[in-house]
């Protein structure tokens, strides 16, 4: 029987667990900072103390999500005999050749609570980025022709937009996010409805640029639409012939549920940027030289609105991840031993009072990713106004 | 002016149709019902028994006959049995059996919210109840959340990019990067436990008379609000919201730094103090103040996390058992309740934005 680790020895092996995080981190921002002048608005960021800080946060998770199996020390959802609750640091009663401790302690079902946080993560960076993402294309396509249009189409979508603002998140993802739910054709019309938009979006992209060279324009969009068809079918209605694109109903409930409840905002701040750039002179040169509508929204109006609306993809990614963690939290959508950060807190707040470590970790880790994430768009927005 | 507001409440009526059939919809599809056949008459009942059960409750007619006899614009359903009495939806509300004696429409139009299947109470008690307490809880978060956000945004804003301000933005954006379910959590631990975080060192010292220094369950907090049971929610909910309005506050108050007339009245010799107090503040507070009413509405969210957590019976723990049962009308009243929150903070600010800024008029 060994000994239980000091803090100091626990932090020790903590950073030397974290290994390929550090030398990865390291090299990034050896790279970035030697190309900074070359690397446009990303380059800038490391100009800002507070960018550069948030960045770190940022791409610490990112790389512990993508090192995950390098680092855990035990299986995550795999229970140890004699280590209920136990306190960081406590050696495994029969380690038989696995890592000797529990870095930060055993959660109520003796699992180890390290491993558990760093593969929280990545539950946690698989969907928020990609939620975000499409939450953005949704409030971009729509939110373009309801800001330069205006007119009815403006009244219809603002209408729905604030519909779904009305609602108390917690109510929504109650009503729509639960096992009766998913048995239901639902989620899958509703991502049927939600996931075209990314498709249609970058169809429209490339034909208002390309409409000038039918062989270019046939090319790219043909090339679009048959990978954007292919993901569609297999990650809406799980009919991907060959199988590489798939969501579980569970993942794709909780998809839905979070894009449906970020796009509204977006697309309201892509409309009223529309409307304050539509009024600028370059959008009259190009109304003046004949241009359809829908190259000016997507190459005349929405590269001058990248500012804003890439420090908005920051906060909307950390957002994501507080809504992600709410669901967890009252479990909802998630796999019963599922090692994401919402769930932990919830399982560990049972025993909050005797033993804190099982709730406290995960609480960190996403307090910590949140606030990367803040930083960054702080920063960002800081540099971008600097031009 | 009447106008506006008029059009303003034409929307919210449409808003609130449109939003409590899409919450009718989901409490009432057939899964839905099933579960809340097995929670009402007993887990183990055979799928022939669970829809005699529907049937005999009312739940198997169309869903849109249902919404209107909820809404009060169809007449309710009954039935008669056997020996002559009357059952039906209005003769459980009105709590009759005669033949008769119950109204024949009997929704919100006439003032009845229905019966709570969780609570086994009329529903308008139970929220009423609940809202009671909720009300308590966001007038203290209020009090604590305003003067502070305002506070730390004024003394960022008012000397930009000096120390004191990269401090408190720090301070703000992490406040916003803490969701309640993180802070809470945190909270406890540290402050509210009798074996870890502070506590037992305070109780060691005899710092403290009990074993803790803050109480982690707030179920107390209904006979009466003490600092003692009362700090850790309030404290939770004020911090997340808190950073949003410090940092609208101090965009707001840089703003205001930079213009004419501030720089006309240090030229004349006022005191920084005065130029703050009495030239800047009033100016720079408008934005803040609209995004304080639209805030409430946002903070109902983390009093729902709040209130589950430190278990203090408010609407948002309601509003959480009846989702967790189903409790249809109970739903239905609490998204009303949702969206008249949403709705008139917006009325509010869009009002009080008009009276409070000039340059703005509304047509």
């Amino acid at each position: 029987m060994m000994d239980p680790l000091s803090w100091l020895e626990i932090l020790g092996r903590l950073c030397v667990q974290l290994l390929p995080v550090w030398v990865a981190l390291v090299a990034l921002f050896a790279v970035s900072i030697t190309f900074k002048r070359r690397l446009g608005l990303y380059g800038k960021l490391f100009d800002s103390t507070v960018g550069m800080i948030g960045f770190a946060l940022v791409m610490f998770w990112v790389f512990a999500a993508l090192f995950a199996n390098m680092i855990i020390t035990h299986d995550p959802l795999a229970q140890f005999s004699g280590m209920r609750n136990a306190s960081p640091g406590s050696p495994l009663r029969d380690p038989a050749g696995a890592y000797e401790h529990f870095l930060l302690g055993g959660d109520a079902v003796a699992r180890d609570v390290f491993s558990r946080m760093v593969m929280g993560a990545r539950e946690v960076l698989r969907i928020a980025p990609f939620a975000a993402m499409i939450s953005f294309m949704i409030g971009i396509s729509l939110g373009l022709p309801a800001g330069y249009i205006g007119g009815k189409l403006d009244t219809g979508l603002t209408f729905i937009a604030n519909l779904v603002l009305a609602f108390p998140v917690i109510l929504l993802f109650f009503l729509l996010v639960a096992p009766e739910i998913q048995e239901t054709p639902i989620p899958r019309v509703m991502a049927g409805v939600l996931f075209i938009m990314p498709v249609l979006f970058v169809t429209v992209l490339l034909n208002a640029r390309y409409f000038t060279q039918p062989a270019k324009r046939n090319l790219y969009v043909g090339a679009v639409l048959v990978v954007g068809l292919w993901a569609y079918s297999g990650l809406a209605f799980n009919t991907d012939p060959l199988g590489v694109w798939g969501m579980s109903p569970n993942l794709l409930n909780v998809f839905v549920a979070v894009v449906f409840v970020n796009a509204p905002t977006v697309f309201r701040i892509v409309r009223g940027i529309t409307m304050d750039i539509k009024t600028r002179d370059y959008v009259a040169a190009a109304q003046t030289r004949g241009e359809g509508p829908w190259y000016i929204m997507l190459w005349e109006i929405l590269p001058n609105a990248r500012g804003p609306l890439i420090v908005d993809f920051c906060l909307r990614i950390g957002y994501t991840t507080i809504l992600l963690g709410t669901l967890g939290f009252f479990g909802l959508g998630v796999a019963p031993e599922s090692p994401d950060w919402g769930s932990t807190i919830n399982q560990g707040r049972r025993l909050l009072t005797v033993y804190p470590h099982a709730a406290l970790a995960p609480a960190f880790a996403l307090m910590s990713l949140v606030l990367g994430l803040n930083l960054l768009a702080d920063g960002l927005r800081e540099e971008s106004l600097k031009d | 002016m009447l106008l506006f507001i008029a059009r303003r409440c034409a929307v919210l009526f449409f808003t609130a149709l449109c939003l409590t059939f899409v919450v009718f919809y989901l409490t009432n599809m057939p899964a839905k019902l099933e579960t809340l056949a097995k929670t009402q008459a007993g887990s183990r009942i055979s799928d022939a028994e669970v829809a005699t059960w529907l049937d005999r409750n009312g739940y198997a007619q169309p869903m849109l006959v249902r919404y209107g006899e909820w809404l009060g614009v169809a007449p309710g359903w009954s039935r008669q049995d056997k020996d002559g009495a009357v059952t039906g939806r209005c003769y459980t509300l009105t709590d009759t059996t005669e033949p008769g004696a119950a109204p024949e429409r009997c929704g919100i139009l006439q003032g009845y919210w229905g019966n709570s299947t969780r609570f086994r109470a009329p529903v308008s008690d139970v929220i009423g109840a609940r809202l009671g307490a909720t009300g308590k809880l966001m007038l203290w978060v209020l009090i604590v959340m305003v003067p502070m956000a305002l506070i730390v945004g004024v003394l960022a804003g008012m000397r930009e990019g000096s120390r004191t301000d990269r401090t408190l933005s720090t301070f703000a954006i992490a406040s916003t990067a803490t969701p309640e379910y993180v802070s809470g959590v945190v909270f406890i631990a540290v402050l509210a436990s009798s074996t870890v975080g502070l506590s037992p060192l305070l109780a060691s010292w005899g710092w403290i008379d009990g074993r803790v220094l803050f109480q982690g369950n707030a179920r107390s907090a209904l006979d009466g609000i003490t600092f003692w049971n009362f700090t850790l929610p309030v404290m939770t909910v004020a911090l997340y919201g808190m950073g949003y309005v410090a940092r609208i506050t101090r965009a707001s108050m840089t703003e205001v730094m930079t213009q004419q007339y501030i720089r006309t009245a240090r030229l004349k010799g006022v005191s920084f103090a005065n130029i703050v107090l009495r030239h800047a503040l009033r100016n720079a507070l408008i934005a803040p103040f609209t995004v304080i009413m639209l805030q409430i509405p946002w903070l109902l969210n983390g009093v729902v996390i709040v209130e589950v957590l430190f278990s203090y019976p408010g609407f948002g723990w309601a509003l959480f058992e009846a989702a967790a049962n189903n409790d249809i009308e109970l739903l239905l009243a609490a998204s009303v309740v949702a969206v008249l929150v949403v709705l008139v903070t917006q009325l509010i600010s869009d009002i009080a934005y008009v009276y409070l800024n000039p340059r703005i008029r509304v047509t």
